[in-house]
Order: C-alpha cells, then sequence, then structure tokens
C-alpha cells in the first residue's frame, strides 16, 4: 500500500488535541502513522484545513422505505444526473440519491463512515444489498426495535436476560450495529391507525408504554455493553408542543451511568432533536423550544444528539414513524407511502417542500441552528439533517457555514417573507455565538465516532487509527466569506479512506473498499429466546425462521465488533 | 436413498412461498418430490428437474430458419458485439432471475447505452406510475395475516394465479389478532366475472367491464358520505356501493389485493391511483393497506435494484449516459412499436408470448438475443438463444416478493453438467463488453 | 427579431433528441456556432449541422430570436424544451416533448405533434395546427405540479391523460379528447370543442372544464349542480353546471367547499352510454382457418410462424396458446 505525507495543513484534531496547529499527517499501511519513508508521496496542505474524515451518525440513505423514495418520486431526479465517468457510475437524485451518488456525494465531502438510522429487521437483506452497492464509505445500520413483539413481551415480564439474548440474536442475524427506536410503541399502535403520543400512553393490547420501553432497552444496552447506547427518536415527533415529551423521554437515561469497553459515554443518543423541539399548541402560534431542551441537555451529560438541521429545501421525509407521515400528508397533501412491518415498525414517506416563505418552515430552520448554538458540548452534538428528512445529507457545508457565521444566519432571517414572526419565534437572531473549525471537527468527526464507540478506529488522527484523512482548501484565519466554508467543504481537495486515496480535486477517483459495520454481541445460550423465536416465526411471521438472516455474502467485507457481553 | 431441502423457495410467483420441502436423489441430480407447493410450483420444479426435453447449449438462427448449437464463447461474442455495436439497445426481462444478475445486466446497460426494462411494463408497471402520483398505504403480508379483518380482492383470482396466496396470508390463515382466521373476516371480491375466488366472498361486486376507475372513486364519494349520480354505478346498485364503503369503514385492519384486471383494463394508472386513494382515504376512518398482486417471483426485485442503482423502477432510459424514465417513451413495447431501438436483449422474461405481434415482428427484424432456460416463443424469434441455470432451482440468490420483502432463493439441484447461469453469462458478457468499449 | 432557418436534410436512422433547439440556445450565436450545437441519437451525439442546414443567425437575446423549422420532423424530440423567450416555428410534424417545460415564448407546429407536448408547462404559448397524442400539457411522472401558467392550443384532436395535475393556465382543443382529461387538475381551465371520451375531470380538486360537445358517460361523482350563465370566447352562453369530483378532498374559501367544475352548454344531452369496454377475444372465421390450413400444408410451422401469417394477413394478434392450439387442431 502507499505511503503519504500530508505536510504543513493546519490540523483539527480532537483526538490529539490539534486546534489548527500546523503539523503532519502520515499514511501508511491504510493507518495513521508516526513517520513514513522517504517513498511517501507528499500532499502540500499549505493554509488548508485537515481532518479525519466524518462520521455520520444518522442518515436514511439504504433500505426499503429509501428505494421506496427512490422508485416513487422519479421528479426528484429530473436534471440531476452526473453522467458514467472514469471511475465512477452513473449517478442522480437530489434529495434520495442513487446507492452510487450516496457514496461518492459523502466522500467528496470528506464524510468516510456512515450509519443507516433504521432498518427493518425483515428486511435486513434489502438494506445489506444497498449498502453493498454503495461505494466508499463504510456503513452500519441500526435495527428498529421500540416496536418489536419480542421486546414488548420481554419487558413486560420484566425478563431482562431474555432481551438481551434476543437483541444479540437480531443483531446477528440482521448484521445490524445498534439499538434504534422510532416512536417506541407509537409504530405498533399504527397497526391499528392509532399512535403513542406521551411516553406514558399504553401500546394497544401489550400493556406497556414507550417509557418501559425506552427504560428497558436502555438497560439492556447497558447490560450488554455494546458500542453505542441506544438510539431514540421519542415519541410525538413534529408536533407543536412536543418538546415536553422530548424531555419526558431523555429523563428516562437520568443518572444512568454508561457500561462498555469502547469510551462511550453516553447512554441515550437522541437523534434529530430539531424536529422534537417544539412549544406552542398549534402551527399558528408553533415556536422554539430550543432553548429548554439545549439546557436540560447541557446539564445532563450522559447523553448525545444530533441537530436534524431544515435546510429549506425540497426534500422526501421518511421515517419508521407511520403514524408521522400520515399525519404530514393530510396536512401537504402529497404522495403518502406506508409500510407495516409484521412484529416489527411500521413506516412512511411523504415529499415535504420546506418554503422559506412558510413560517413554520423558516422557524424549524431557526431552531436546528440554535440547538447548535445553544448547546455547549460540541462533543455531544453532531450536524445531521435526518437526510433526507429535513434535507439532503449534501447540504451539511451549507449548515457549517450558519453554525460558523453569525452574518450568514442573520442575512437569512432578514431574507425570510415573514421575518419577524420567525424573528419573533426564536431565539436565533439574538445568538452571536460563531462555531469554529475545531469544534466543526468535534461535530462530525471525535464526537459521532465517539458515541458509536469507534473512537479508537475513526473520527481522528491519532498514530494506530484507520487512515480516514481529508484536506479541505479553506485557511481559518483569511476566510472573507462564509461561502468559502460552504465551498471548500462541498469537495474536499482530498479524500483518503483507510489510506487510499478516493478523491482528488473535488472528484471521485477510486471505489475504495467498502466495509460493513455490524455488532456481534455474545451472549450465554437462551433456550427460552430460541423456542419464542421458532414459536413465532411458526404462527405469526409470513417468512420461514431459515430464511431470516442475512448470510454472509451480502456482507462481503465485513467489520465486525466483537462485545463479549457474558 | 434420498435428501431432504427444507425451506425452499419457489420461483414461480409473487407470493414467493418459502417453506417447500424437495427431495433429490442422492447425488442431489433428480428432483424427486416437491411438498407444500401448489400445483404450478411444484411443476416448475419438476420440470426443470427433467433433462430430457432441455436445450443445454447455446443455438443460432441459420438463414433458413433452423437453428444450430454453438458454443457458450460464441454466444457470449455475439452478445457483447450486438450490444457494444448498438445506438440504443433494450435489455428487457429480469423478473425471473435473481438480483445479482440484474445487478450485472444494469452495468452492462450503463456500458452499453441501453434501455432496461422489466416485465411491470406488461403487468404492473401501471401501479408503480400510480404509486409515483398518489404514493402506497402498504404493509407485509404477515400484517395481514395477524391483523386483517376485511379483505378486498379487485380485479384479481389468486385461487389461479396466487394458488397459496389465500391459505397463506389473506383470507384463512389464524395470526396473532385474527385467531379465528377467515370466520373473522370479511371478503369482498370485485370483478365482472363470477371467478372462483368470488366463490368465497362474502361480497361480490360485479363491475361493469371497463368501468373500475368510476366504481372506485364512487366508493370513495361514498367513505364521505357524498352524493352519487345514477342509480347503476358502473354496473353496481347505488345501495350497494354505499353498503360496501360501510362495510370498509367499519372493520378494524383492511387490505386491497388488486391484479390484472384493473392494472391493464381502460384507464390504468388511474384505476391504481384511485384504489389507492381509497385506501388513503379509508385511513381517516379505520386502519387500511393495498398490495400489488406481482405476478413474475422477482418483478418486484427488478424494481428494487433499478431503483437504488438508477432510481426508477422500470422502463429506464440510459443511453445518453445518464438514466430517465417515462413510460409511454421508454417502455419496451413502445420503443419497439415506434422502432425506437435497433438490438434486443431478453432475460428472464417472454416478450414473443405477451407483447402484441407488431412488437413481436420488430424483435425478429432486429440482432436479437434472449436468455431463457426453454424453448420459448421468444427464443423462437431471437437470433440467439442462450440456455441457462434455473434461478431458484439450480442457483439461488435474491428475490422479492410482492410486499418488497427479500428472500434469497436456494440451490436444490445442480444444472445439466456445463451450463452457464445468468450471472455467469452476463459476466462474462459484461467482460467482453469492457474490451470491446475501451477500445 | 433574427430568425434561424433550420432544414432538416435526413430523416434519422432511430430518433433524434435535440433538447438544443430553443432561442434561449441559440441566441448570440452565429449559423456556423449553432451548427456545431448537440443533437443526440441514442448513445451517440452527434452535431444540428450533420442534420440540418443552418441559415441567419441569433438575436442578441432569447426574446429577439426565431426559428424556423422545416424538413420531415417528425421523428425529432424535444424541440423548444425548456425555453423561456423567443419563437419557434415548424412547418411539419414533431414528436416527443416538443415544448416540454416551457416557461415562456412561443412555439407553433404546423402539423403534428406526439406524446408529452408541453408537460410540465409554466409560461408560454404552444400552438399545434394538428392533432397531439396522449399527455399533452401533463406532469412529469411523480410530479404534483403540472401546468403552472400558459397557453396551450391544439386545433385538431388531443389523445389520453391531458392536462393531469393541472394547476394554472389555459388548454384549448379544438377537436375531441381521449379519456381521463383534467385527472388530478387543481386549477386551470380546459376547452374542449368537441367530445369528450369520459372520466373528465376525474379527481379533480378544482378548476374548470368546459366541453361543448358530448361528454361520454359522466362520472357518477359529478352532481349537476344547476344552469349556469357563463362568458366563453368573449360571448355569455348557458351551460349546465357539474360539480365534483365527490370522491376528492376538496378545499374550503368563506366556509363553502370549492369543487371542479365541467361546463356543458345547455340543450346538449349526454352521450348514449357506450358499450361495455371489453376487448373481444380474437377468432378465426372458417374461411380463415381454411386458408391458414392451406398457406402450411404439408409443412411443420412453428407457433411464431403462424402467428406472424395470421397477424400479416388477418390483422389479428393472437397469442401464441392460442396459436398453439389452433395448429394442434389443424393437424387432426
Amino acid at each position: 500500500m502507499s505511503e503519504y505525507i500530508i505536510k504543513n495543513g493546519k490540523v483539527y484534531d480532537p483526538k490529539t488535541g490539534l486546534k489548527g496547529d500546523v503539523a503532519d499527517v502520515c499514511i501508511k499501511d491504510g493507518k495513521i502513522a508516526d513517520k513514513v519513508s522517504n517513498k511517501a508521496k507528499v500532499i502540500d496542505a499549505k493554509g488548508k484545513t485537515v481532518m479525519a474524515g466524518a462520521v455520520e451518525v444518522h442518515a436514511h440513505v439504504a433500505g426499503p422505505k429509501v428505494n421506496e423514495g427512490r422508485n416513487y418520486r422519479p421528479e426528484d431526479k429530473l436534471f440531476t444526473y452526473k453522467p458514467t465517468g472514469k471511475n465512477t457510475r452513473m449517478s442522480g437524485g437530489f434529495s434520495i440519491p442513487t446507492t452510487f451518488k450516496t457514496g461518492y456525494e459523502y466522500a467528496r465531502m470528506g464524510y468516510t463512515t456512515v450509519m443507516e438510522a433504521a432498518m427493518p429487521p425483515l428486511y435486513a437483506r434489502h438494506v445489506h444489498e444497498e449498502i453493498k452497492d454503495t461505494p466508499i464509505i463504510d456503513e452500519g445500520a441500526f435495527p428498529v426495535f421500540g416496536n418489536n413483539w419480542f421486546v414488548f413481551e420481554y419487558l413486560k415480564n420484566n425478563e431482562m436476560d431474555n432481551v438481551c439474548a434476543y437483541i444479540s440474536w437480531l443483531l446477528k442475524t440482521t448484521k445490524g450495529y445498534a439499538i434504534k427506536i422510532v416512536n417506541p410503541g407509537g409504530s405498533e399502535a399504527w397497526g391499528w391507525g392509532e399512535n403513542c403520543t406521551t411516553v406514558n400512553d399504553p401500546v394497544p393490547y401489550f400493556d406497556i408504554t414507550p417509557a418501559e420501553i425506552v427504560k428497558g432497552l436502555l438497560t439492556a444496552n447497558e447490560k450488554m455493553g455494546l458500542p453505542h447506547s441506544i438510539h431514540i427518536h421519542s415519541n410525538n415527533l413534529g408536533n407543536p408542543g412536543n418538546y415536553t415529551t422530548t424531555l419526558d423521554t431523555l429523563k428516562i437515561a437520568e443518572g444512568v451511568k454508561p457500561n462498555n469497553k469502547f469510551g462511550r459515554e453516553q447512554v441515550l443518543h437522541h437523534t434529530h432533536v430539531q424536529f422534537h423541539s417544539y412549544k406552542g399548541d398549534s402551527w399558528a402560534n408553533f415556536e422554539s423550544g430550543a432553548k429548554e431542551i439545549a439546557d436540560y441537555f447541557n446539564k445532563n451529560k450522559n447523553m448525545t444528539m444530533d441537530l436534524g438541521c431544515v435546510t429549506l429545501d425540497e426534500t422526501t421525509t421518511m421515517t419508521a414513524d407511520g403514524p408521522f407521515e400520515h399525519h404530514l400528508t393530510s396536512l401537504n397533501h402529497l404522495k403518502w407511502a406506508n409500510v407495516d412491518v409484521e412484529l416489527e415498525t411500521s413506516s412512511g414517506i411523504v415529499p415535504y417542500v420546506y418554503d422559506p416563505n412558510i413560517k413554520v418552515c423558516a422557524i424549524q430552520w431557526a431552531i436546528g441552528l440554535e440547538l447548535g448554538l445553544l448547546a455547549k458540548d460540541p462533543m455531544r452534538t453532531f450536524i445531521t439533517t435526518d437526510h433526507p428528512n429535513a434535507g439532503p445529507f449534501t447540504r451539511y457545508p451549507r449548515i457549517m457555514k450558519w453554525l460558523m457565521s453569525d452574518k450568514s444566519r442573520q442575512a437569512m432571517l432578514k431574507g425570510f417573507k415573514n421575518s419577524d414572526k420567525v424573528i419573533a419565534a426564536t431565539n436565533l437572531a439574538s445568538i452571536d455565538r460563531e462555531l469554529t473549525l475545531y469544534e466543526i471537527a468535534q461535530m462530525t468527526r471525535a464526537g459521532p465516532a465517539k458515541s458509536l464507540g469507534l473512537y479508537d478506529t475513526f473520527g481522528g488522527l491519532a498514530p494506530g487509527m484507520d487512515a480516514d484523512v481529508v484536506v479541505y482548501d479553506l485557511n481559518e484565519d483569511k476566510i472573507k466569506d462564509a461561502e468559502e466554508i460552504e465551498k471548500a467543504f462541498s469537495a474536499a481537495d482530498y479524500v483518503f479512506k483507510s489510506g487510499t486515496l478516493v478523491v482528488e480535486n473535488g472528484e471521485v477517483i477510486n471505489n475504495g473498499n467498502k466495509r460493513t459495520l455490524w455488532v456481534d454481541a455474545k451472549v450465554p445460550m437462551n433456550e427460552q429466546v430460541e423456542r419464542d423465536v421458532q414459536m413465532k416465526f411458526l404462527k405469526f411471521y409470513s417468512m420461514n425462521l431459515n430464511n431470516y438472516e442475512v448470510s454472509n455474502h451480502y456482507v462481503p467485507n465485513p467489520y465486525v465488533i466483537e462485545v463479549d457481553s457474558n | 436413498m434420498s435428501k431432504t431441502c427444507t425451506d425452499v423457495i419457489c420461483p414461480f410467483c409473487g407470493t414467493l412461498c418459502d417453506d417447500l420441502i424437495v427431495t433429490t436423489d442422492d447425488e442431489g441430480k433428480k428432483i424427486l418430490n416437491v411438498e407444500n407447493a401448489c400445483a404450478i410450483g411444484a411443476e416448475k420444479f419438476l420440470h426443470a428437474s427433467d433433462h430430457s426435453h432441455r436445450v443445454t447449449r447455446p443455438q443460432k438462427l441459420q438463414e433458413d430458419g433452423s437453428f444450430k448449437e454453438i458454443t457458450y464463447d460464441e454466444a457470449i461474442e455475439y452478445t457483447a458485439q450486438m450490444l457494444a455495436n448498438a445506438k440504443k439497445p433494450s435489455m428487457y426481462g429480469w423478473s425471473s432471475t435473481n438480483c445479482e444478475s440484474q445487478s450485472v445486466g444494469h452495468e452492462i446497460a450503463e456500458l452499453c447505452g441501453a434501455l432496461v426494462d422489466n416485465t411491470a411494463a406488461v403487468c404492473h408497471g401501471t401501479t408503480l406510475i400510480a404509486v409515483q402520483n398518489v404514493g402506497i398505504p402498504s404493509c407485509t403480508l404477515g400484517e395481514v395475516k395477524n391483523r386483517a379483518d376485511r379483505v378486498i380482492f379487485w380485479g384479481c383470482n389468486p385461487a389461479h394465479a396466487h394458488p397459496r396466496h389465500m391459505s397463506r396470508y389473506s383470507i384463512f390463515p389464524r395470526g396473532y389478532f385474527t385467531g379465528k382466521g377467515q370466520k373473522q373476516r370479511k371478503i369482498i371480491v370485485v370483478d365482472p366475472r363470477p371467478t372462483d375466488t368470488a366463490s368465497l366472498a362474502d361480497v361480490h361486486l360485479q363491475v361493469e367491464q371497463g368501468y373500475d376507475y368510476e366504481l372506485l372513486q364512487a366508493l370513495r364519494a361514498a367513505v364521505r358520505g357524498n352524493e352519487l349520480t345514477g342509480d347503476i354505478i358502473a354496473g353496481v346498485p347505488k345501495e350497494k356501493v354505499y353498503e360496501a364503503a360501510e362495510l370498509l369503514k367499519s372493520g378494524r385492519f383492511g387490505v386491497i389485493f388488486f391484479g390484472m384486471g384493473v392494472t391493464q383494463s381502460l384507464g390504468k394508472d388511474h384505476n391504481i391511483d384511485a384504489a389507492i386513494m381509497l385506501t388513503k382515504d379509508l385511513n381517516d376512518y379505520t386502519k387500511f393497506s393495498i398490495i400489488a398482486m406481482r405476478g413474475h417471483y422477482n418483478v418486484t426485485g427488478s424494481g428494487q435494484v433499478l431503483g437504488w442503482q438508477f432510481g426508477f423502477p422500470y422502463s429506464v432510459d440510459l443511453s445518453r449516459g445518464f438514466a430517465r424514465y417515462n413510460p409511454g417513451e421508454t417502455g419496451t413495447i413502445e420503443v419497439l412499436k415506434r422502432k425506437e431501438i435497433d438490438a434486443m436483449f431478453v432475460l428472464g422474461s417472454d416478450p414473443g408470448a405477451h407483447f402484441p405481434m407488431e412488437c413481436v415482428k420488430e424483435i425478429s427484424r432486429l440482432p436479437s438475443v434472449a436468455i431463457d432456460p426453454h424453448i420459448t416463443p421468444t427464443t423462437a424469434i431471437c437470433k440467439v438463444h442462450v440456455p441457462v441455470a434455473f434461478v431458484g432451482v439450480e442457483v439461488g440468490g435474491n428475490c422479492y416478493r410482492m410486499d418488497n420483502v427479500p428472500i434469497e432463493a436456494r440451490k436444490v439441484v445442480e444444472p445439466p453438467e456445463g451450463m452457464m447461469t445468468d450471472e455467469e453469462f452476463l459476466k462474462a458478457v459484461l467482460k467482453r463488453v469492457k474490451e470491446l468499449k475501451a477500445n | 427579431m433574427d430568425i434561424v432557418k433550420l432544414t432538416l436534410t435526413k430523416v434519422p436512422e432511430l430518433y433524434l433528441e435535440a433538447e438544443n433547439i430553443t432561442p434561449d440556445h441559440f441566441a448570440g450565436k452565429t449559423a456556423q456556432q449553432i451548427g456545431e450545437l448537440h443533437v443526440h441519437l441514442g448513445n451517440t451525439t452527434a452535431k444540428i449541422s450533420d442534420y440540418f442546414t443552418v441559415e441567419g443567425k441569433g438575436g442578441a437575446t432569447a426574446a429577439d430570436t426565431k426559428i424556423i423549422i422545416s424538413g420531415p420532423t417528425d421523428k425529432v424530440k424535444y424541440i423548444g424544451m425548456k425555453m423561456t423567450a423567443g419563437e419557434i416555428e415548424v412547418q411539419g410534424n414533431t414528436d416527443m416533448y416538443t415544448a416540454a417545460w416551457m416557461a415562456g415564448g412561443k412555439i407553433h407546429v404546423k402539423g403534428n405533434v406526439d406524446s408529452f407536448c408541453a408537460i410540465g408547462m409554466t409560461g408560454g404559448e404552444f400552438i399545434v395546427d394538428g392533432n397531439a397524442k396522449n399527455y399533452l400539457a401533463a406532469s412529469y411522472r411523480g410530479d404534483w405540479r403540472g401546468m403552472q401558467g400558459g397557453k396551450v392550443i391544439v386545433k385538431g384532436n388531443a389523445g389520453s391523460d391531458t392536462a393531469t395535475f393541472m394547476n394554472g393556465g389555459t388548454i384549448d382543443i379544438g377537436g375531441n379528447v381521449d379519456v381521463h382529461l383534467g385527472t388530478h387538475a387543481e386549477g386551470g381551465k380546459i376547452i374542449v370543442r368537441g367530445n369528450a371520451k369520459g372520466r373528465v375531470g376525474g379527481q379533480m380538486v378544482k378548476g374548470d372544464i368546459f366541453v361543448l360537445g358530448q361528454v361520454e358517460r359522466m362520472m357518477p361523482t359529478y352532481i349537476l349542480k344547476g344552469e349556469e350563465e357563463v362568458e366563453l370566447d368573449g360571448k355569455k352562453q348557458m351551460f349546465h353546471v357539474w360539480i365534483g369530483d365527490m370522491g376528492e378532498r376538496h378545499g374550503k374559501r368563506k366556509g363553502e367547499i370549492i369543487y371542479g367544475k365541467i361546463y356543458v352548454p345547455s340543450g346538449k344531452a349526454e352521450a348514449a352510454a357506450p358499450a361495455a369496454r371489453a376487448e373481444r377475444k380474437k377468432k378465426l372465421t372458417d374461411k380463415q382457418l381454411e386458408q391458414v390450413k392451406e398457406a402450411f400444408k404439408g409443412q411443420e410451422p412453428t407457433v411464431q410462424q403462424v402467428r406472424t401469417y395470421i397477424y400479416d394477413t388477418f390483422d389479428i394478434d393472437m397469442k401464441p396458446m392460442q396459436v398453439s392450439r389452433l395448429i394442434d387442431g389443424l393437424k387432426r
């Protein structure tokens, strides 16, 4: 493998504590090295920004609902296509790009590891087929557990060992990475057209509440010592006044200490918090609850969050929160797709146009940024758009610009049609904090890697770590116009993935050697769970148990994280 | 002595039953018995295993109209040359093969600037168009089994086309919330004819042929409690329309299954559009889903792979180096009728039997290759026929059920000696195309 | 205004894609520069000058440019796609997507046009002297934003699915239209001066449709609201007004529900209900059977040979299964 030395760049790396210091980064055998031989290829990064490859903690990039989104939105592809290139397949789509475009665009922005946020276990094979066809980036997928009948029954009966055994089995069977919870209980209730909008709404017929589901899965996660914490999208997403539900959910984790060998310090990750930080009781008096959420979050150090920033684009919403999408289609009357998955989850898709001239959309935009600016610890606060829900991931550079430049935010605020109303309903106009590049590195590299339990491998530039390195044409000391930030982060000068140069001058030159991350959590054999699984497949599933497991050839280049949960 | 293979997937229809038990001889060469499958599925296995009628090497059409055996290498060369030299080749079929082969085929298509289309073009493509217009509230088949108490079959006849559908998922099974099985369900069949499925129905609405759209919209109006014009609506008395609407609203979980009776009759996508909107409307009152009765066992998979690679489910035109989609223009029937293509490649389908004669004649005029385990009306008119191993019998691979659930097909017996699989053949063509395009 | 004259000199072997033929692309260019612009045929790229002779030059801006196209342009797609200003005049027929996503200016086709013309149109004027095929001024697949503005005038007939998801603008059809007119419309105005084949205004949320001839079987979800005097073509006329689609959602204005409206001139009776829309099974007469028998006497024809013969001789498209049975019958 080639050796490289990236010379004289301004390095931003929380792992080694470099805050824009001029330093050299060496790459050897796919890893970051102390030094390299004189045969190493030299890359001159003078006056440029050097960071580790970015880590995406939450995006919908592969699987049944993503693909339904692609297939049912031909208009999303119109005039977006990039033809076949020397090293690349043709790629297209705006809010829901094809798998090829997904890989290329993440890589061009310097993202090298991406987590698919919701995998319905019954469709796991589909998720892995798409991951296999997404070039360059390493990927993992979170199976959904929050509406699973096994989980409901074991938790109701307080059978924690069985919960753990089942989680272990399902992670292995689906080649999954972490415990995802989406609208706990609510998506099962949607099987009857109902919902759970508070943490105490009982799930129909299952005699359990969302709070009990979250608490139970959180306990199991720490008992098993998994690399990531529970990853939650709480109840009542997208409704005015929902910030109280969000606080109720966060409180479940209060005081719980993490247990794992991966350096993870949180016990709960709350995703796309923007959608959960709404005050008011109708769309008429809708306002930001970002301050309340951020205050709580700042006080409680055992949790992390990602933002879910609205980017004011036409996009496609998609979530395992089935009832929410039904609610959304009744508001905007656009096409609604829904899939309820037997014993496991539901999901829905609706296109959405975040129009800057609509007051609610502009307030949503402000809330996402407020959260990013009010949260005091960038190591616990990650940039996302809940791709493609609040906007496509290709807009991350724009969000970085907004977070780094008060001037660009104020210009947006002033430009809205309902400017006065938006300013009155939010705090953003009075926040002048401007994030630094070091803080951006924390929010997009070190922080997410640490929260996923991967900080020994990804998200940093210490020797021995995977050589995922990015060089951006940006000099923090000489930024004249905030647009430079967006431009630089949109297309990196150089991107290395595991030591292979995959992007040069903003263009993909190599398809890399992508891996699939999954977690093999070893727990004691459990005959009860084996019997239950067999019984449920025999009676209630529409597929035979022996055809359920994702076989290894769908994961041709695995990166298995082994956990001894005994 | 014999060997038994369990949990075998049936490569016949979109129901994709995965509980077959296949018994083979000791060497794993001949299939002796197939359990759990319907008559058609069982026949598919037994027929494949009877090698006496199989063509095992490619053959090429001669000037006198006869076919002459050629080697696989010659077939690969012909196919690669044909595709690489064409200005706008069409690669059609893909529904009776696995996703792995589809993926290789797409790469060839991308390199050659081809049209890629699957059998949805003559089947449920109209459904896909309707979904693009209005979405689709749906669920997996297990949800139907566990919850459904209102089941509608509209323009489909599973008793014949999807024989095990009713017992596995829709009418008879006892699920978690449906312990009493059929007794707990109300079955509604909408069909102009008294079919075998209709004989199982609690309510049979005999719609006037070609007026499904009117009836569906009338049902939507009735669900909303609105007025209707006329005493007989599309062949059904007005009171019966209102009664049916009440029956649908009174259920706790309903599902509409629909088939070619609505997708290919007058109005096509509009019929499905209205059926989907009826389903959506009913979700304001109770829970309702709608599922297309997809035909070929992996036509759904073709749509999925096309979807994640190019963003469109069928009729994808890659000729300009980027993907475009517009059935009515890029569909295989249209391009054949309009003489818009200059080469035809068929795999996993039989357009020679299902396309209009105008198109069949055009295929026979063009340079053409058909990949199919059997001799079919398509192989009879193509210049080269390449026989291959049976997917789901002699080779495994991923397939998608009608509700988009992926199931990996199994290999149960060996193909006749020396036969290539779809995937192997396509990979060889891809390799050759790459060489040709490099020059 | 500067004029560019394009004359197609050879009929393309397949179909030609010519989205570069717009005043926007021609403005500021000489004849030679225009000739260098690309056209596409399948996976090959050619120049406009490979197919057309080019005379004249583009104006300073699109608005100052007029393009006159002559020759056998039946197989040319995408003329005037996305044009924003200026003029195009086509002497003959054009193929699909003429005036697609047109935003301004004027296109006049003196012959016929094929399907998907003026889809996604937002402004300008599109005039066809002959007939238009299907999906005239409809939305692109999946898009809920169909025609949003501008004017489409077709002097002949239009095909099915005209004006799907129409949101604004005007469509004026001189002749008849096929089924599914104004489906999902949520605004705009459609005038059909001939007859409409049925399913008029299906799933319409809002908008006006005038059918001056007959409507073949009004949707059961339209209700006759009464008679109203409405101005059309500058004169007031009496119309029967139907409101609907009763199966669709509708908005409210000042507490009143706004429906889609279909206007049919008073005194025009509804067309007699047509026969069931069934396709009859195709069978050969005894005489035709004899002829087939004679043609293949003493031969062992394949199914496709017999099928082709029947199609060519009697214009009957039989399924291979049917033909196979027929051959078995003939043998006996």
